[in-house]
Order: structure tokens, then sequence, then C-alpha cells
């Protein structure tokens, strides 16, 4: 009896019976399958493309590549005028445009050096909250729907319909909505536009509620994420991670606390984290979670800024908009905390020109996303798209 | 009651000469036994009842999941939409045929074959009515169990057959899955064919007659008849690959599974199997657990409700009135739960749904022996 090695293909054992070999076992090796998830994959959100090397099930690698959805948004800006980059900002993070507006506008209002009108602060605010609502919800819809819980999705959808509803009758966009300008804002809100706004956050209390209890409790929904694609959060550090991302494991980071813009420090609200009660600190379901409960703190806010709104009496939501931009010569960096982390603004200005020498994005997804090689490996498919619906990227924003 | 036929107990089915009354039956029913119009003519209203359940069906669970969220679902075709199943097959006959250029066009095109012939040939054996029945064979109850998984054989051609990595995925978790689950569903379905003492799926339901209704049928005559009755209807949910254990085609993991690759008719095809399976599953636990064409309704006094709610006609009614009603649980369970992953799938048939129906079949037999 004796082995050969069959180029490659494994050893088989053979014997030799007078002049004929035969074959006692074969010992056939086995072979890792490359798997090209996306770019068009029901579960990729968008033109991403995992490229994974499995055995079976279990991924053993997955490379994310990008750049399917590459606008040349940076490039595109340094041909434009500083006010004309903002309708390019609403098409990074598309779910969230006014969160990309505001970030952008905060950035170059920092350049610029200029005193805004407080009710275009509040006015912001609120736009800006009600928009992480409507993020966060698809997040969540989307997630359960890569689970394959269809229904909490069109939920979502029902309720992010009358946000969007809301935003357009302020902007006259559903999405890409121009809003938020440099210095102040396309228009004040409309007549009743405050009181439509207070009846959603009573609408939408129970609507939240109903939510968590067909997917956060909902035994197979719980098992499908506890303790799946751990992060901890000295390497979510180091890899650079924000957002709810970054308070799923644990780390108490918010920019509206920790650098704050705006009126956000006048407000009361929490920054919610995981106490590892309900889930293990660190993993797709915290990631959850804590989405779950900032939308509920977003509720406070907008009827917080209700409350506290000055008048419209006099208000012209134009009037600290300057003529021309056309800042000293300097660099600045602004960052605001978007529903998917920091989106952080670099803005270099030669002081000669009215548009921006340099002006580069620093994208939450795109950092987010590239924990992913750390994250799968060793997951199974299925947990793989749990892992990716839990990092809720925008290809938009990851490719600009 | 039906204590003197419920005297007769023994187990005959498991000696030899039954098996081969079993293929004689077979094989009559296909050559010799019955003329060949007979099997057509048995077999034109099977076809039908299978398209209804599959038109229905398919726009049932659309209406249904609308509901469910919110939504009105089709509107536009006829009204409230009912005629859009038909639209869409007449959309899919027009499409054109395509075969991958990769793909193994032999197991390509057998595939949806098989799948709809697994689902199909159980309709046989199904009682639809006290004067209706395919082929009255006296293993109904195990041809049922063993026709479906034929659809293995069908889906695996499928996966394999359209060269697409995600198929073949979706394929090989269908095959470890229906196999796995077939065991569990079998030993639940033995547990009603043990308190009726035959095979014979006519006899099963005439053995769940009587003046009291729903009192008779099986899933009420026994203290543990539940628990067979639910580990049959969860293994069937994993048989015909519906939520929350879809995942031979689970949509966000591997786009379509199996059938990705599927256009057109044989798209179609694959779907009345999916459709038809439903209904199949549905109504054998009615048959076995639910008094099959019974009345549940019981004599109240000189009101003899069950007597007029009985008879040939009103069988049907009531068979697929309770085939229509596990159908929609079906849904119920589709459109509101995620789906397990394949790890918890498996751990689910093996170390729970299988333990718990062997002991409810122990426990069903020592309650056969010793019942009062």
């Amino acid at each position: 009896m004796q082995e050969l090695d069959t180029a490659g293909l494994g050893s088989v054992r053979v014997t030799r019976q007078s002049d004929t070999v035969v074959i006692l076992e074969k010992d056939l090796a086995t072979e890792q399958m490359v798997l090209a998830m996306g770019p068009q994959h029901p579960s990729t959100h968008g033109v991403l493309k995992l490229e994974c090397l499995t055995d079976g099930e279990v991924i053993t690698q997955a490379e994310p590549y990008l750049g399917y959805l590459h606008r040349c948004f940076e490039k595109c800006c340094e041909n434009v005028d500083y006010p004309a980059v903002v309708p390019y900002t609403d098409r990074l993070d598309y779910l969230a445009g006014m969160n990309s507006e505001f970030s952008y506008a905060i950035t170059v209002e920092k350049l610029l050096d200029i005193e805004i009108p407080r009710r275009v602060e509040f006015i912001r605010v609120i736009v800006a909250e009600l928009n992480r609502i409507a993020s966060h919800l698809v997040a969540i819809g989307t997630y359960g729907i890569d689970l394959g819980a269809f229904t909490p999705f069109l939920f979502c959808f029902r309720d992010r319909e009358i946000i969007l509803g809301l935003l357009e009758w302020a902007s006259g966009a559903r999405m890409l909505y121009n809003y938020i300008w440099v210095g102040g804002l396309a228009y004040d809100v409309p007549t009743d536009f405050l009181k439509r706004v207070k009846e959603f956050v009573t609408y939408f209390r129970p609507k939240a509620r109903e939510l968590s209890e067909l997917l956060t409790e909902n035994e197979i929904f719980v098992k499908r994420t506890l303790g799946i694609g751990i992060m901890p959060a000295d390497v979510a550090i180091n890899y650079g991670w924000s957002g709810p991302m970054l308070r799923g494991s644990g780390v108490k980071w918010d920019l509206r606390r920790n650098d704050p813009y705006s009126i956000y420090p006048e407000l009361d609200f929490k920054v919610p984290v995981p106490d590892g009660k309900l889930s293990v600190i660190g993993d797709c379901l915290s990631r959850h979670l804590v989405r779950a409960w900032e939308m509920d703190e977003s509720l406070k806010i907008i009827e917080q800024c209700i409350d506290k709104m000055p008048s419209a009496e006099g208000f012209n939501p134009r009037s600290a908009i300057p003529k021309r931009i056309r800042p000293k010569a300097g660099e600045v960096y602004g960052r605001a905390e978007n529903p998917r982390g920091e989106l952080g603004f670099y803005i270099e200005s030669d002081g000669k020109s009215t548009k921006p020498l340099r002006c580069k994005a620093r994208s939450s997804c795109f950092v987010n996303l590239s924990a992913m090689k750390d994250l799968s490996k060793g997951q199974l498919i299925p947990d793989l798209v749990a892992i990716i619906g839990s990092i809720d990227i925008v290809l938009g924003e990851v490719d600009r | 009651m039906s204590t003197m036929l419920l005297s007769q107990f023994s187990i005959p089915f498991l000696m030899g000469n039954s098996l081969n009354t079993w293929s004689e039956a077979l094989a009559g029913f296909y050559l010799y036994g019955l003329p060949l119009g007979l099997v057509i003519v048995a077999a034109i209203p099977l076809v039908f009842i299978a398209l209804y359940s599959l038109t229905y069906g398919v726009y049932g669970e659309r209406k249904i999941s609308a509901f469910m969220q919110d939504r009105l679902g089709p509107m536009e075709v006829g009204k409230w939409g009912i005629l859009q199943t038909i639209a869409d097959i007449l959309k899919l006959l027009q499409k054109e045929d395509i075969v991958p250029a990769s793909a193994d066009k032999f197991l390509f095109v057998v595939g949806p074959g098989i799948l709809f012939v697994g689902s199909f040939l159980a309709f046989a054996v199904l009682p639809f009515s006290s004067a209706f029945i395919g082929a009255n064979l006296n293993v109904g109850l195990f041809f049922a169990i063993g026709i479906v998984a034929i659809e293995v054989v069908g889906i695996l051609a499928a996966g394999w057959g359209s060269n697409n990595k995600w198929s073949l995925y979706g394929a090989v978790r269908s095959v470890a899955q229906i196999v796995s689950y077939e065991i569990p569903a079998a030993i639940a379905l033995l547990c009603g064919a043990m308190m009726a003492g035959t095979l014979d799926m006519q006899k099963i339901t005439m053995l769940q007659s009587g003046t009291y209704g729903f009192a008779h049928f099986f899933l009420f005559q026994s203290p543990i008849a539940w628990l067979p009755f639910l580990i049959y209807f969860i293994a069937s949910l994993a048989e015909v690959n519906r939520a929350p254990f879809d995942i031979p085609e689970a949509e966000s993991e591997l786009v379509a599974g199996y059938f990705t690759e599927y256009s057109g008719m044989k798209f179609a095809v694959i779907f009345l199997a999916e459709y038809g399976s439903m209904f199949m599953v549905s109504a054998i636990i009615s048959i076995v657990f639910l008094g099959g064409w019974n009345s549940p309704l019981p004599n109240i006094g000189s009101v003899a409700l069950n007597e007029w709610t009985n008879g040939p006609v009103w069988g049907a009614f009531w068979i697929i009135t309770k085939g229509f009603f596990f159908i929609f649980v079906q849904m119920w369970l589709r459109w509101t739960l995620p789906r397990l992953r394949v790890d918890q799938l498996m751990y689910l048939c093996w170390k729970v749904l299988t333990p718990f129906a062997f002991i409810s079949f122990v426990l069903t037999a020592v309650w056969e022996i010793y019942r009062p």
C-alpha cells in the first residue's frame, strides 16, 4: 500500500495487485470557493462588492471592493462656488441629506466665522433630527429584510414617508433637499409645520414601540444578531469608527456632546450606549439597539426645539447668507454627527477664489466599512449579511 | 362512535404482503387496474385544484401580506386585483425561455418538472371529499410522505444545473433541510396513523366522523395529539421551504436560492410547485389531525348541524377551507418572523423536533393501548 499525490487533487491511497493499481481510498482535497457577493446582490445595500473566500458556508475572508458609485464629489467641489457644493452633499449620504448639508454648512461658517440667527439653528436641528429618524428607520427596516423579516421594513417606510412629506413641505424635495445653506436656510418652515411635526412625534412613539416588538423582542431576531460580529471598543477606536457603530461597542462618543455645534449644548438628550444586559457589547444587536434608542432621543430633541423655538416675526432665513463667499486663505475641518457617524469636511481656501481649493469629505460609512475584513472572518454567510446590515452603509457616501 | 373501527388495531401496514398490495395498487393506478380514461378523469380535477391553489394562493399571499403591511396589494387587474395572478401567468408564458449558456441544459430543464411532479403526485392520494379521491391507496399517507421527497431531486437538479454558486448553495441547503425535516414530520404523521390504525387516507378521515363534529378529530381524541400536530406543522413549514425556514431561497443571502437563474414559464412551474406543496402539507395536516372532509360542526340537541353540513360537496368545502386556513397561517408566519440561520435550523430539527417527535410517538402508543 502506498500513497500517491495526484497533482494537488489530494492523496490517493493505492495498492498494487500484480500490475494493476487498485485505488483503496481517495482523500479528496477541498478547495475554497471564491464567491462574488455583489455588486448586484440584494443585501449589499447598493453596489458594494464583497469577494468572499468560502469554505462551505463559512467565510474565510471577505474583501470589500468599492468605487462602483464614485461620482468625483471632491473634484466637483473644486469647480463650483461654496454655496453650490450644498446640493452635492445631499448626494453623499442620500438617506440623510439634511445632516450632510448641516455638516457642510457649519464647516464653511467656521471658515467664514459668521453668526447665524437663532431660529435658523433651531430649524436646522429639527430637520436634521427628523432626517436622522428617517435614516435610522431605513437602517432598521433594511436590517430586518437582511434577516428575513419583511414586514418591519414596510412599517419603517410607512413612517419614514411621513417624515419625507414634512421635509418636502419645508424644502420642496423629498431626499435631496438643498435646504440648509451656508449662513442660513433656503426658506423658513411653512406655517403649521411645527404643529405637524409635533403630531408626528406623538404618532411615532407607539409605532417605534411596535417596531421593537417585531424585531428587538423577537426570539429569532435576537438569535440571529446576539454575539455576531463583535467589535471590541479599542479596535473600533483604532479603526476610526464613529456614530452608532462606535457607541454599539460601548464608547460614549457623540459629536453633539463631545464636540458640540449649533444649539445642541442647550438641549437635554442622552447618548445611548448598550449596557450589556440585552446584548453582548459590540455585537450586531447592540448596534441595532443603539439606533432604536437614538430615535427616541431624536424625538426628545425635536420636542424641545419646538418648545424653545424663537418666533418667526421679522425672521429672514437668508439674512445672514453672505452675498459672495470668498474666505481668507486657510483651512478648516468641521464635523457633525450624522446618523451613520462623523461626517467631516476638510476645506482649504486660497483667499482669492470663490471656489474651495480642496474639499475632502471624511465619510463615516467608508471608515466603518473598512473593518469588514476583520469582522467577517470565520462567519457564516447569513452572519456576513447580518454584519453588513448592522454596519448600515450608504454607498453614496462610501464611494463619494 | 367509531370505537368499533378503532378496536381493529394492528399494524398490518408493516407486514410484507401489505407492501405487495401497495406496489400492485401503484401499478394498477398507472397501467392495469384502471382504464386510462378514468385516470385522466381523476387527474383533471386535481390539476384544477392545484392550479386554483396556486392562483389564489399567490393572490392571497399578496393580499394578506399587503394587509399586514398597511398596503393595498394588487388593485388594478379586475375588481380588487382578483385577476392579477392570471395576468402574471400570461406574462410569464410570453417570456423568452432562457437557459444560461453555461448551465447543464438537461438538469436545468428537468429540475422544475421533477419539483412539480413531486408536489402534484401527492395530490393523488388526498381525499377531497367522501366521494372523490384521485387514487385510494391503502398506504396513501406513506405515499404522500414518500413522494414529496422527490422534490429534493428536482431542487438539486435545478441548483446544480444552473451552474451558479448561489443556486448551488440554495440547493445544498435545501436538500439538507428537507431530508432532515422529513424525519420529525414522518414520525408526527405516524402518531396520527397509529391513532387510526391505517395509512389509508380515506379511512383516516372516516374514522374522524361523528355527530359531535370537531370532538371526533384526532387532535381532540388524545391528550397528546397536539404535540405531533405542532411538530408536523413546524416540520412541514421547513419541508416546503416557507419562512422562517426559507433558507434555501433566502432572498437576502442567496439572491433566490436554487431558482436564481430561472425565468419565464420554468419559474412559473417552480412557483406552482411551491404553492402546490403548501396546499398539500396543509391538506395532509387537516386530514390526519383535523378530520379532513368532515364537518367540524357538532349536533346541538335536535339541530343536526353535523348532518346538514356533511356530504360530498360539503366535504370538498371543508377540506379546502381547512387547507386554506393553514396556508393562511403559513403566510402569517412568513410575514411576521425573521429567518433562522442554517445551523439554528438544523439544531431545531435534530435536537428539538426529532426527540419530541419520538416522545409523542411513544406517548401516543401508550395512550392507544391504555386509552379509557
